[in-house]
């Protein structure tokens, strides 16, 4: 090579080495290998040039063209990644900052638990069915063979109203939902299998009662339901909505106007700990019986024909026993800390192959 | 209902233990309440007697006994700093390893100053039955020692406090569980039988029964001579072990029949009977004093007993003060009556008055005692008081109570689901005391006892006014047929213990079950997720609140008052779960937690009936966080809340249009009304009214929507038809109208949108603005709109040509211009 473009070969290695940034780099490049650069510019004299020492001259800036292409690639490619590793220097944040804050919302314990319900009893056959709050005296006492001098009344310390404008009955604030059953009856040929949830009103209120509460009732009514398909249906349940494969449930006789037998439903509980299943003592949870003849006749089934049971529990009252918690009143005074505590994830809803 | 073990044990002959006798109580549909045993408590403690006391050595205070404490403690040392500790003294004495109740300590054996001690002398108190007092409790001189002090002060029984069901009047009395227990195989239960006590002289006082639809037979007689006092130890020991105070032993004798058959009995004292007759009759807006020293207003429809003075008893319910009997009676006329349940029920409603009597007579008597009883009764109050009984008087007659049922043995299994054979459903039944009439390979036919009003009643029914009359009278058939046997069924289960029913799952209808909920339901709780996933909290609210508060919802109409409210501000149906969302919000700020949001999805009530509505509330702030401000929640939210819900919920968002018309308890300004069409509202948002606010007492900014859930039309389910796709890149172009103030942006939106169908795929506002460059009265709205071409990229005349449709629809609809 010689003298000449050894000193140039220098000049550009020693430029493209003292180059800072992209920018000094993208002027060498151009300076040297663009149109007008150095090089191509010694490129361009070589036609002026003998033909023996263009051949000579032309090998030796080939190579020193390959050379400085290479020298200017590599060294665009260092500067970029050291621009890069600047920038990513220059774009650090704390990490450990928290995130826009979104605030989670929350589904009530009742809404939750009826929805577990649905969740059972829809794997049983049972559909949900609703009617009004505001009820007449006869779906919600007379029909359900609860005539007005019945002692059962007196138990039920009952909200009246006014009657509705133009129509003489009395109405009250449904003490039980049992008047939706009265209308599932009324309304659909059996075979019925419903369940009933919804709010209910009793004159009572201290640490264990609220003027309001809910209830879960259940109707079935076929041909050749027993006794027997009540404990059956009944165990199920409990046995799921506790999540307790083997919680004792135990059947005692008792009394209610509107089924015969009747009986009310006890699950196996340790008073001491609390723990459901656990312990010797029971706890009651839920009245139940076989459908009464009047109650079947009162809604034009023939008893003779159709038979059936009918169940009632209080969402609340499982709500406490299934998560511990200790005070009624709670559930309705709509304190921020309680909901956030009990309440449950929207997008975890009571599904049985999720588990509820 | 209480009674002690040893009541039952008058009537039940049986070595059952307490244990049993509870289980099997709760098992036969007697509930157990609770057991107070008094004397398990105590015992280990001992009567004894101080043998000798001699002041200890060592210690002024202090004496060192010798207790006779009984066989193999007849002389135990006992170090004791009661200061009437003496020889001869009968004391109660606690050997070692007892615990002592009122010490909370257990007594062990050891020495006091150096002197063996080897138990405890002790006070009532020590026991936890006794005041404070100065030393060691003394018993009577002849007190026998080694005896059990429970035993000996008679703490030794148990008491059973059961749950007695209406159906079941006959447990009302001990005699009755007895016989329960015993049909239920719990030992035998003892005859009973009164003896007659002859009449020896016409009773001065008779019956006059004017009424014998409310009482059907009353009997009674005089008996002369007697002297009342306190009641015997073992009558006072009964009535004190049930929580009854002995009066007098005319008084506590009619108590003891009351609980010990069921059998409600009334003394008047004769000498304070005027006019040698008691007359039973209606009431006629008199007043009367009952033995409770109450005055009670009797009517029409209440049935009384009258002598020649007035009221002296309010039937079946109390008798009255006047003619009570005192310890100064020396004649008394004993009652004994078979009123009529419904009406002594309902007399003791309207008067507000409940009694051991009357809670007997409303669940049902023994129908065939009343004569037995008087009898019994008459023999104990001779035995006791003394006197000379005259011969019984009645008015009215013996009820014809006597009737059959039938039960096909089958019916056991297919209704109760139990198989129990022929011979025990019939031998079950005769314990309970029916007695067969009639049996076949298939039937059999009982006569029903006395006691149990509840089984082959006479049916009533209250069949639904809009069934067809022959659905009806044949479903009226089935019940005389088929109730009386359920019956039947239901004691043969009680006895057997439903416990031995076997448990069948209930067949099932499909493999796979069906939907659960209806298309309704199924709104509601998606309302709940996705208000919920929106970051508010789901509450649950009285549906009564404050008629005032109700007034500032807009609705407390009269006729949704209740009438007999619990509390003055739980009186009115709520015309929407805003009422207690706003006051939530309002406690929950008060307690310091001001920003937040909450949910109902509840029950709105108004006269045209009731409805779901899915309401929220938002307070206070959003939340700061870097790069962030807190900003006052605002009205967007709200909006986006009740969109979010009715969309989510199927409703075309472009069916929808708002107009600003919520209604007063929304800020008129910044609230309004979502809708479907122009009738259709489905739901309000806005910010609150400020006077809403100040009368709730809420200072911070608070936003709500109501949405009507039940205005939401049902979803149709067709298929969607397939997507278009186009290849083609979409064009965005913005436009500035300005428009006249009061124009809707919805209606630039919309006019944007309408200009050209095929290419115009969206328009949304990304800016408003009002000030200079902008004439007064006008501001400028920022659109951009998406143009979608579909079979090939559009060229610039096209998309100046729709630019210019798009501009002329805008002006046309809302006089806007470009701006």
């Amino acid at each position: 090579m010689s003298d000449d473009l050894e000193v140039f070969r220098q000049e550009v290695l020693t430029e493209l080495a003292g180059a800072a940034d992209m920018r000094a780099w993208d002027a060498i490049r151009v300076g040297t290998l663009g149109k007008s650069g150095r090089l191509t510019t010694l490129l361009k004299a070589l036609g002026k040039m003998a033909p023996d020492e263009r051949k000579a001259r032309g090998a030796a800036l080939n190579r020193l063209r390959d050379e400085l292409n290479r020298a200017v690639e590599e060294r665009g490619k260092a500067l970029e990644a050291a621009a890069l590793e600047a920038r990513l220097i220059a774009e650090r944040v704390d990490v450990t900052l928290p995130p826009p804050v979104e605030v989670a919302g929350a589904i009530h314990p009742i809404a939750r638990a009826v929805e577990e319900m649905t969740a059972i009893f829809g794997a049983m056959g049972f559909s949900v069915a609703e009617g009004p709050d505001i009820e007449t005296d006869w779906h919600n006492f007379s029909a359900l063979n609860t005539p007005d001098h019945h002692p059962a009344r007196t138990d039920h310390d009952t909200f009246y109203l006014p009657p509705a404008p133009g129509l003489d009955v009395t109405r009250v604030l449904r003490t039980q939902t049992s008047g939706v059953q009265i209308r599932t009856m009324l309304g659909q040929k059996p075979p019925i299998r419903v369940i009933c949830p919804g709010r209910t009103y009793r004159a009572d209120h201290d640490a264990t009662h609220s003027p309001m509460f809910h209830q879960c009732e259940g109707l079935v009514v076929g041909q050749g339901i027993t006794l027997g398909h009540l404990k059956g249906c009944l165990i199920e349940f409990l046995r799921v909505f506790f999540d307790k494969p083997d919680l004792p449930v135990r059947f005692r006789s008792s009394y209610f106007p509107f089924t015969e037998p009747s009986m009310e439903v006890d699950i196996g509980w340790s008073r001491r700990t609390g723990e459901i299943g656990g312990g010797d003592d029971w706890l009651e949870v839920l009245g139940s019986g076989m459908v009464h003849p009047r109650v079947l006749a009162n809604c034009g089934l023939d008893p003779r024909e159709w038979q059936g049971f009918a169940f009632g529990m209080g969402v609340e009252r499982l709500t406490m026993l299934k998560n511990g918690i200790p005070d009624l009143r709670s559930f309705y005074e709509s304190d921020i800390r309680w909901l956030r505590h009990y309440g449950s994830d929207p997008l975890a809803p009571a599904l049985l192959h999720e588990g509820v | 209902m209480k009674f002690s073990l040893s009541w039952l044990y008058d009537h039940l002959e049986t070595d059952a233990t307490l244990a049993e006798i509870c289980a099997k109580l709760n098992q036969i549909g007697l509930e157990v309440e609770g057991v107070e045993n008094r004397g398990a408590a105590i015992a280990p403690f001992l009567t004894a007697r101080i043998l000798e006391a001699t002041r200890h050595p060592d210690a002024d205070r202090l004496q060192v006994c010798r207790v006779d404490a009984g066989p193999g403690m007849d002389n135990v040392q006992v170090v004791c700093g009661a200061p009437n500790a003496r020889a001869g003294l009968a004391v109660i004495f606690a050997p070692p390893g007892t615990y002592v109740p009122g010490l909370d300590i257990t007594i062990k054996a050891g020495k006091i100053r150096g002197q063996a001690s080897g138990g405890m002398l002790c006070s009532l108190r020590e026991l936890g039955l006794g005041e404070e007092s100065d030393g060691i409790a003394e018993l009577p001189e002849d007190t026998l020692p080694g005896q059990s002090y429970a035993d000996f002060a008679g703490l030794d029984d148990v008491v059973v406090e059961i749950a007695i069901t209406p159906n079941r009047g006959d447990a009302l009395g001990v005699r009755g569980i007895a016989r329960d227990l015993a049909a239920a195989g719990v030992g035998k239960l003892r005859p009973w039988l009164a003896e007659a006590v002859e009449g020896t002289f016409e009773s001065a006082i008779t019956w006059e029964n004017t009424d014998t639809e409310a009482c059907p037979w009353v009997l009674g007689r005089t008996i002369r001579g007697v002297k009342n006092g306190p009641s015997p130890e073992w009558l006072r020991r009964k009535l004190e072990s049930i929580g009854l105070r002995p009066i007098s032993a005319l008084v506590d004798i009619t108590n003891y029949f009351c609980f010990d058959l069921g059998r409600p009995l009334h003394v008047f004292d004769a000498a304070k009977l005027a006019g040698g007759r008691l007359k039973i009759c209606r009431g006629a807006g008199e007043t009367f004093r009952a033995l409770d020293g109450q005055d009670y207003i009797v009517t029409p429809e209440d049935c009384v007993m009258t002598d020649a003075n007035g009221v002296q008893s309010l039937a079946g319910i109390m008798g009255g003060e006047a003619s009570g009997a005192t310890e100064e009676t020396t004649d008394v006329f004993v009652e004994c009556a078979l009123f009529d349940p419904v009406h002594v029920a309902l007399s003791a409603r309207r008067v507000g008055l409940s009694s051991d009597s009357s809670y007997r007579f409303e669940r049902g008597v023994d129908q065939a005692l009343p004569i037995a009883a008087l009898e019994a009764a008459t023999r104990m109050i001779l035995d006791v008081c003394g006197g000379e009984a005259s011969e019984v008087v009645s008015g009215g007659a013996q009820p014809k109570w006597q009737r059959d049922a039938t039960l096909r043995f089958d019916r056991v299994r297919d209704l109760g689901g139990l198989d129990v054979t022929a011979d025990e459903s019939v031998s079950l039944l005769e314990k309970l005391g029916f007695e067969v009439q009639e049996r076949t390979a298939q039937a059999v036919r009982v006569s029903v006892p006395s006691w149990r009003n509840d089984i082959a009643q006479k049916v009533v029914l209250a069949q639904g006014n809009k069934l067809e009359v022959a659905v009806a009278a044949k479903a009226a058939e089935g019940v005389a047929l088929c109730e009386a046997e359920s019956d039947l069924v239901e004691e043969i289960l009680r006895l057997k213990g439903l416990d031995s029913v076997p448990a069948v799952p209930l067949p099932a209808l499909s493999v796979v079950p069906g939907v659960a909920l209806t298309p309704k339901q199924a709104r509601a709780a998606r309302a709940r997720r996705i208000l919920a996933a929106r970051g508010l909290v789901e509450t649950v609210g009285f549906s009564f609140v404050s008629h005032e508060e109700a007034l500032l919802f807009g609705g407390a109409p009269e006729s949704l008052r209740l009438l007999n409210p619990i509390a003055s501000d739980l009186d009115q149906m709520r015309p929407t779960p805003l009422v207690n969302l706003v006051a939530a919000a309002q406690r929950n700020a008060a307690r310091g937690w001001a920003d937040i949001g909450l949910f109902e999805v509840g029950p709105a009530f108004s006269e045209a009936g009731q409805q779901v509505v899915t309401a929220g509330v938002r307070s206070g702030h959003t939340p700061r966080y870097p790069g962030h401000e807190s900003q006052a929640v605002s009205l967007w939210a709200a909006k986006a809340d009740a969109l979010e819900v009715l969309t989510q919920l199927g409703v075309s968002p472009d069916a929808l249009s708002t107009t600003a018309d919520a209604p007063s308890w929304y800020h008129p300004g910044r609230s309004g009304a979502v809708r479907q069409g122009p009738k259709n509202v489905l739901a309000y948002f806005g910010e609150l009214h400020p006077s809403l606010l100040q009368a709730v007492g809420i200072d911070t900014p608070v936003v709500a929507f109501e949405v009507f859930m039940d205005s939401i039309a049902e979803p149709k389910r067709r298929k969607k038809a397939a997507p278009k796709l186009s290849a083609f890149q979409p064009v965005r172009r913005d436009f500035a109208f300005v428009v006249a103030r009061d124009v809707a942006a919805e209606n630039v939106l919309k006019a944007a949108k309408g200009a050209e169908r095929t290419l115009v795929t969206g328009a949304s506002v990304f800016d408003v603005y009002e000030g200079p460059h902008v004439a007064e009265g006008f501001r400028s709205i920022g659109v951009e709109v998406t143009l979608q071409p579909v079979e090939k990229s559009l060229t610039d005349a096209e998309l100046e040509a729709v630019s210019d449709k798009i501009v002329a629809a805008v002006s046309k609809a809302t006089g806007g211009t470009l701006r």
